[in-house]
């Protein structure tokens, strides 16, 4: 028997109605409040897998390995050492073969924008002369398609990538991993959005033969950047880093910019090339999500692991990774449809649905789930400067700890919410909060409007049923 | 005519501000019939029922927020909708500084916090009370709709944890002098109260408040625990921790009354305290053994005075009536056939000791949906006669619609009827007033109040109200400003819950 209830201050969890809350907190007595919902009804299955779970040896087990996919997350240093050309620098590329964002997708399941970005890559490349020769080049097998994620790579968008496009190299100065991706065409009407016309194409060209080699050259006098420092300024600057970038871009190019100076363009290409930076905050966007995609892929492979460390989506599927099966696997279930505001003359049905890599940023803690460090962001995604706030502190509902290394000053400083945890998402049915931009469904349009999106629940379900048997099978 | 319906996925609100809102929103000129409600199966049913369903509603699932209206044009569809919105965050409670999506990560984050008050759906509160419980938090269950397998679960795991659950159905509470859910603000005392009672122990801290004492410690355990089923877990537990409590010098314990064996089981317990014990089983006899260190009550009021006289070491206080009427003037005026008391309530307790006293004297002619026995049942859809006593806070009326503590609805319109009877001589009425009540009740009954005042005058018949306004004036709405507001009206205002029977029996005699 207790006495504690009468012994100590009284100070209340409500859970259900805020007036309560309210009442209490008028008598000078502390509450905090639980903005309750419903569970959601799971089947048979995912409810046996979640008990399996929980059982306290195996939820023991579960416990540690977390414990140790996280560290691996906190402790990861990234640091940029390098901008190279696919085919040169990415593991597995060949002359023709198209790597793109989300889980593995044929041709004839690809989205509009997806298509617009192969078929413009099939003509960059020169494997075809125009988009409708690319068309049947993709349909017959011309081309290799496969996930970047499964060569090291992440990929805005569309994430297409093609042999000669320059990539970021990203290392991790603690685990020696490294992660790829293509530099930013910046925005609205570029590849990655589905679009393939010929500005498209002469960009791409440009991008390769004067953006990527002066920035290999910046990189090979500057030796390395240290992204994760500067990460970290970035999100004390008012960035989330998914879809809100400036403070990130103007950091990175104030490193970059000296040592582009000395390289041996002209100054008409270096001038092209600050004016192109300048044209859009999103410069550093993909840099980011190399950031991300280091430290998870440092993380991943740890058996009994129930943390997520992959979510991405190619437009038609959303899928995840979880830490504890090495390689490969899996778990995928419908994209969905982002929400938020369209650009001038676009309506929501002209959307395209969730697409692309850059999910990875969520993942690793930034984008959505850093939205309290960038209320700026509202306008562009929609919602309330409440919302945002809001989403930064319900994300540690469904993760495992915070990162001390990346902190969120108006959070008093408190750590990035890290390690999307499959168990805790069902327990909750809390989904993890992604921030995104949004292309046309139709191939050659491009960008349209931006705004947020989740992961569909199924992905989830999939994935604890496979923990299910491989943890407590 | 058209009918418009927005779904919003993933959006949960409570169902009280649901209903809240539909009552606001059918209020609106433009509006034909509308409901807001979660896409459960029960309100989707609803929406079938009114007419008001489409492919969007049907779809929604328990997770899910359907608005639908019906307007006479598409346009007022639209323009309802968004009004929707605008009275949404007009009646929006201001966001907690600190809130959680989940209560595991309340406690996780929240170590100090020693008690958890859930009012979430009933299918869902016994799950939550699990979870607080396994968490090392006392519990409140407000809810309602717990299965008794449930209760006794919940009970038993806070029982060998040395845990309190007060609840499920718990409206009220004190802990450490702070009011919980739909408590009075009364003064802090060394009287405990365990209750299984809702505006019961409502009635006995505003009692004991008015006799000039306070309370340490007040403790609902909800309705049903003194069941059988139950075996009054709750009530033992609460009396052992009232002892153990040092501000405590007096225990009362209050419950309709109970089943046998547990009425034992209670005695035998209150009788070993090392403190001594006020018991009311309302409208219970006092049990022919006398029983040491027991004073057996039969109301509330005679509860507060007992504790009282016990807490100070005073004589027991008598009480003058508080009020001054001519009852032999009233009674002349009254038409032939008009002779019948109709008590429209809110509290239950109230309800049911106003129906003991009623009872007690006209047992022929009083009846009572909160009877327990089924001769003095109202008969289910039969027309009212004699001294009808109906507690509209039971679960038939409460139904899909607000409790009338906070909707004034449901009694209002059952005013103007009771008025319209030729019958009817004195309509009775309480008032609670609380930190979960109505804002202003005494307030929202007065258009019904001077709508059967005219409707009697136009009849030519004298009409009568007698009414108890049970508060403090340090509750947010202030008993006084609540006692003016009736009285301008002509409504007798008495000062406890027997004085409503006894006015009303004087008057009607």
């Amino acid at each position: 028997m207790t006495t504690d209830l009468f012994t100590t201050d009284l100070a209340v969890v409500n859970v259900g109605l805020a007036s309560f809350q309210s009442d209490i907190e008028a008598q000078g007595s502390r509450a905090v409040q639980v903005d309750w919902s419903p569970p959601r009804d799971y089947s048979p299955e995912v409810r046996a897998a979640l008990a399996a779970l929980a059982q306290p040896d195996v939820a023991e087990r579960i416990r540690v390995a977390n414990e140790e996919v996280v560290k691996r997350i906190i402790d990861a240093h990234p640091v940029l050492v390098g901008f190279g050309q696919a085919i040169d620098v990415v593991p597995g590329m060949t002359k023709n073969t198209i790597l793109h964002a989300g889980p593995p997708i044929e041709w004839k399941d690809m989205c509009g924008a997806m298509r617009g970005a192969v078929t413009g890559a099939i003509v960059f490349e020169g494997l075809a002369e125009n988009i409708a020769e690319a068309e049947e080049v993709a349909a017959n097998g011309g081309v290799v398609f496969s996930p970047c994620h499964e060569h090291d790579c992440v990929g805005s968008m569309a994430g297409v990538t093609s042999a000669s496009m320059y990539m970021h190299i990203v290392k991790n100065a603690v685990h020696g991993n490294v992660a790829y991706t293509n530099l930013s065409e910046q925005l609205a009407k570029i590849l990655r959005m589905g679009a393939n016309d010929q500005s498209v194409i002469d960009r791409l060209v440009w991008m390769r033969d004067v953006f990527g080699p002066m920035l290999k050259q910046s990189m090979e006098l500057a030796g390395e950047i240290d992204l994760r420092s500067m990460l970290a300024q970035a999100l004390h600057m008012g960035d989330e880093d998914h879809n809100r970038n400036i403070a990130g871009t103007l950091l990175l190019f104030q490193s970059l910019a000296p040592f582009m100076l000395q390289t041996d363009f002209t100054m008409k290409q270096k001038q092209e090339v600050f004016e192109f930076i300048q044209s859009s905050d999103y410069f550093s966007g993909p840099t980011w999500m190399a950031v991300s995609k280091c430290a998870l892929d440092a993380a991943h492979g740890v058996p009994d692991s129930t943390v997520v460390t992959t979510m991405c989506r190619n437009g038609t599927d959303f899928g995840i990774r979880v830490a504890g099966f090495e390689g490969f696997r899996w778990f995928t279930g419908p994209a969905q449809q982002v929400i938020g505001p369209m650009m001038a003359g676009y309506k929501p049905e002209d959307s395209g649905l969730d697409i692309g890599d850059s999910a990875i940023t969520e993942t690793f803690g930034i984008g959505g789930f850093a939205m309290a460090a960038a209320p700026a962001i509202v306008p562009l995604v929609g919602g309330t400067v409440d919302d945002a706030m809001n989403y930064s502190k319900d994300m540690l509902a469904i993760t495992t700890t915070v990162n001390p290394n990346l902190t969120i000053p108006v959070l008093n400083f408190r750590g990035l919410a890290t390690g999307i945890d499959v168990v805790k998402v069902l327990e909750t049915g809390e989904l993890p909060i992604i921030n995104t931009a949004i292309a046309h469904k139709d191939a050659g349009i491009g960008m349209i409007g931006a705004g947020l999106v989740n992961p569909p629940f199924e992905v989830f379900e999939k994935a604890v049923i496979a923990l299910a048997e491989s943890i407590a099978g | 005519m058209h009918v418009k319906a927005v779904v919003m996925p993933n959006k949960y609100s409570d169902s009280m501000s649901l209903m809240a809102l539909s009552t606001k929103v059918n209020e609106l000129p433009i509006v034909v019939s509308a409901m807001i409600g979660m896409g459960t199966d029960l309100n989707k049913q609803v929406i079938e029922e009114v007419g008001l369903s489409t492919p969007e509603t049907e779809k929604a699932t328990s997770r899910d927020q359907i608005v639908v209206v019906q307007c006479a044009t598409e346009a007022d569809c639209d323009t309802a909708i968004e009004q929707v919105e605008t009275l949404r965050s007009q009646g929006a409670v201001a966001a907690a500084e600190t809130s959680y999506r989940t209560s595991r990560q309340a406690y996780a984050q929240e170590p100090d916090a020693s008690l958890a008050i859930i009012s979430v759906p009933g299918q869902y509160a016994a799950d939550e009370a699990r979870t607080a419980l396994s968490a090392g938090r006392n519990v409140l269950v407000f809810s309602d709709n717990v299965t008794v397998e449930d209760e006794l679960d919940i009970k038993r795991q806070a029982h060998d944890a040395g845990l309190l659950v007060m609840g499920p159905d718990c409206g009220t509470a004190i802990i450490n002098g702070t009011g919980l859910c739909f408590a009075n603000a009364v003064s802090r005392g060394s009287i405990g109260v365990v209750a299984a009672s809702g505006t019961g122990s409502q009635e006995l801290s505003v009692r004991i408040d008015a006799l000039g004492s306070g309370i340490s410690q007040l403790v609902g355990v909800g309705g049903r625990d003194l069941s059988e089923a139950i075996g009054g877990i709750m009530m033992l537990d609460a009396m052992r921790m009232l002892a153990a409590d040092p501000q405590t010098s007096v225990v009362v314990l209050l419950s309709k009354p109970p089943a046998a064996v547990v009425a034992e089981r209670v005695l035998e317990a209150a009788a070993a305290l090392s403190k001594p014990v006020v018991v009311c089983f309302i409208g219970a006899p006092a049990p022919s053994d006398a029983l040491t260190n027991v004073t057996f009550t039969a109301t509330s009021r005679d509860a507060a005075l007992a504790a009282v006289a016990l807490q100070t070491g005073e004589p027991v206080r008598t009480v003058a009536p508080s009020f001054d009427v001519d009852t032999a003037a009233v009674r002349a005026e009254w038409h032939a056939g008009q002779s019948d008391i109709r008590g429209l309530f809110c509290g239950g307790t109230v309800c049911d000791e106003v129906f003991h006293v009623l009872k007690g004297q006209f047992p022929d002619r009083t009846r009572s949906n909160v009877a327990k026995d089924p001769a003095f049942q109202l008969a289910q859809g039969a027309a009212s006669t004699g001294h009808v006593l109906i507690d509209l806070g039971a679960d038939e009326y409460t139904q899909g619609r607000p409790h009338p503590m906070i909707d004034p609805t449901i009694r209002n319109a059952e005013i103007v009827k009771a008025a319209s009877d030729p019958a009817t001589a004195v309509i009775v009425l309480d008032v609670e007033l609380g930190f979960g009540s109505h804002p202003d009740p005494a307030g929202a009954a007065v258009p019904a109040i001077s709508e059967a005042r005219k409707i009697a005058a136009d009849a030519g018949r004298p009409l009568e109200f007698v009414a108890y306004v049970l508060g403090t004036d340090r509750d947010p709405q202030n008993k006084s400003a609540q006692v003016t507001k009736l009285t301008d009206l002509g409504v007798r205002v008495v000062d406890d819950v027997i004085e409503l029977a006894t006015l009303s029996l004087e008057m009607t005699r």
